[in-house]
């Protein structure tokens, strides 16, 4: 994911039905110098104005209906996801202090004044940062082997119906893939199908 | 009992009875407990809230315990469900513009019912060809019944959810503000959020999800599965209690009650009038129509409703694989097994003299109308089961059914599925 530069602003859309209290927040955000660069209430097509501002943090209310709204942000953006930080009334909630220590989501509290928000908003993103990091790289080698797998498997099934050997057997699979304009292991993925079909 | 004050988060929808009828009808204290109702403002709050302890369970979206389990979009953590709190209570409605739309482009497939999604598909092709925007559609929340059953009723008609459409989230409450600013085309929510676009005559109901999969299953009652290992005689009694207010609940004499307790501003906080329109056993699909005779659309109890059958939990898995949310090959059987406990349901239901089934799956899209089923004592009667393309789902070839999917965004490889579904009739 891309990193604002060091002498940008760090971007804040903010997401709260309560104008007054977004007023105020937004006040709080602009002296602790960020760019509150939009402010959405209930009526917003909130998706559409994500999906076409560029933000670098979005800041909601922890009891907005709209979080569900931002849960499926985050299943269309699984490549580049966004921080969202939740801020809540209450400090005591046992929530907040969960979800604090799992890592998952940064809280602040409705504490508002610019000197707390700011050093909250720095841990909530650098933390957003590390997790995203740790889990694209747990993805990664995930899929890598699993995809091996289906490879070795397909390898498999070729070197023992057509009598082939391990190079030969491969290769016979890259051409397959090539030729349909397929990944490797989509096409292992259909000789084994049709193997147990036939089977 | 280990415990005897509990709080359950709901969200304001019609679905939400069960566990309202328990604590205003008493059917909680008959079972020794105390507990408070709290009313969430989402999804992701029940999720987090029942994750981290603040709340004992939730009213959740059937499909949830198995993606928090899954750690679908959040933190993974092991969710359980004994108990289906309601059948079907979804339907999908479309704004006036649209529905004109529909109507010229395909009005002999508008009059086909159930409605498909043809002249929906015909709307597109021509937006796609005078290279207009593609419309947007909501459902609220990533792994809801309602995503579901708006993809399936979509690509049923050739229609890819994620490529000739756009789909968001808004929440319910909202659904019907969002249509009316234009901001989406159509919708698919509980009630009363349907009923309330057609009273206030902005929209029309095209499909019930009744329709889309007969008696699909809705809402559960959610628990972490270490709460339900630390309170397993609290469970129980939660579990009577549920049972109990909804058998009392699928009374027709009792729905007008239920409705004016649901209608109340802590609870649904909607008019009566919208209220009583799916809860009495009837349904509007359109402004200038009379209301029509729907019994099924808001089952709670018969058809051995409340039962978490472990096939419907592989059911929502296999669309979870099959759009995409779940990422790795998982052993389908297994998972749906850890989740969904017909077993502690049994127990509860044997405690008080309630027939149950005895057998843990069963194969869908195989009963046009009411069935018995024979191998419980007594037998029960059961729901028809029929999907709207016709097709059945066997959930012993579940590879299969998935490979019978043209329109998909699966990104997990077959052949890796089906090495994790065990083969062994023991889920038979």
């Amino acid at each position: 994911m891309h990193s604002p530069k060091l002498n940008m602003k760090l971007r804040v859309m903010l997401i709260d039905d309560n104008r007054g209290r977004a007023a105020l927040l937004q006040q709080a955000l602009r002296d602790a110098h960020y760019e509150v660069v939009a402010v959405l209430h209930d009526d917003a097509d909130i998706l559409k104005r994500v999906q076409e501002t560029p933000v670098d943090v979005i800041l909601i209310d922890l009891e907005s209906p709209d979080r569900d709204t931002l849960e499926y942000l985050s299943t269309l953006n699984r490549e580049s996801p966004k921080p969202i930080v939740m801020f809540a009334e209450d400090d005591d909630s046992t929530i907040i202090q969960a979800a604090i220590k799992a890592g998952v989501s940064a809280y602040v509290v409705d504490g508002l004044s610019h000197q707390r928000l700011k050093p909250i908003m720095k841990v909530a993103i650098a933390r957003f940062r590390e997790y995203q990091a740790m889990r694209a790289e747990l993805d990664k080698t995930r899929n890598q082997l699993a995809e091996r797998k289906v490879i070795e498997r397909a390898k498999g099934i070729l070197m023992k119906q057509k009598d082939m050997d391990e190079a030969s057997a491969y290769h016979a699979l890259r051409k397959m893939a090539m030729d349909r304009n397929l990944r490797l292991v989509e096409i292992a993925e259909s000789v084994i199908t049709v193997t147990q079909l036939l089977e | 009992m280990e415990k005897t004050q509990l709080n359950f988060g709901f969200i304001p929808l019609t679905d939400c009875a069960p566990l309202v009828v328990a604590r205003e009808g008493g059917f909680f204290v008959q079972q020794g407990l105390e507990v408070t109702l709290s009313r969430e403002p989402s999804w992701a709050n029940i999720r987090d809230k029942v994750l981290f302890g603040e709340l004992d369970g939730a009213q959740m979206l059937a499909g949830m315990p198995l993606a928090t389990t899954l750690g679908i979009n959040g933190i993974a953590k092991p969710t359980i469900t004994a108990f289906n709190l309601d059948l079907n209570g979804n339907a999908i409605t479309v704004s006036n513009a649209l529905y004109q739309r529909l109507l010229a482009a395909d009005p002999a497939a508008m009059q086909t019912y159930p409605v498909s999604a043809q002249a929906l598909k015909t709307v597109i092709d021509a937006d796609k060809a005078a290279g207009k925007d593609c419309m947007t559609f909501a459902m609220v929340f990533p792994v809801s019944t309602h995503n579901y059953a708006l993809r399936y009723w979509m690509a049923a008609a050739g229609i890819h959810p994620d490529k000739d459409v756009r789909l968001v989230v808004v929440p319910p409450p909202k659904m019907v503000t969002q249509l009316q600013a234009g901001n989406i085309h159509g919708y698919c929510v509980g009630e009363p959020w349907n009923s309330q676009a057609v009273k206030l005559g902005i929209g029309h109901i095209l499909i019930t999800n009744y329709e889309i999969w007969n008696n699909m299953p809705e809402k559960v009652l959610g628990v972490t599965q270490k709460w339900a290992e630390s309170y397993p005689h609290t469970h129980q009694s939660v579990l009577k209690a549920l049972l109990t207010a909804c058998q009392w609940l699928d009374q027709p004499e009792n729905r007008l009650t239920a409705a004016q307790w649901l209608a109340q501003p802590h609870y649904v906080g909607a008019s009566l009038d919208v209220m009583k329109m799916s809860m009495l056993g009837t349904f509007q699909y359109h402004p200038d129509q009379e209301p029509q005779s729907f019994p099924d659309f808001n089952v709670f109890h018969r058809y051995a409703a409340n039962f978490p059958w472990h096939s419907q939990a592989a059911w929502f898995l296999s669309q979870m694989l099959r759009w995409g949310d779940i990422e790795t090959a998982i052993n389908i059987r297994a998972v749906a097994q850890q989740v969904y406990r017909p077993d502690l349901y049994r127990q509860a239901a044997t405690a008080l003299g309630i027939a149950s089934p005895p057998l843990d799956e069963k194969i869908e899209g195989i009963h046009a109308t009411s069935w018995t089923l024979n191998e419980a004592t007594p037998p029960i009667t059961m729901g028809a089961d029929q999907f709207l393309d016709g097709t059945s789902y066997d959930p012993q070839h579940l590879a299969d059914y998935l490979a019978s999917f043209t329109i998909h965004r699966r990104s997990v490889a077959l052949a890796d599925l089906k090495r994790r579904i065990p083969t062994s009739p023991a889920f038979a």
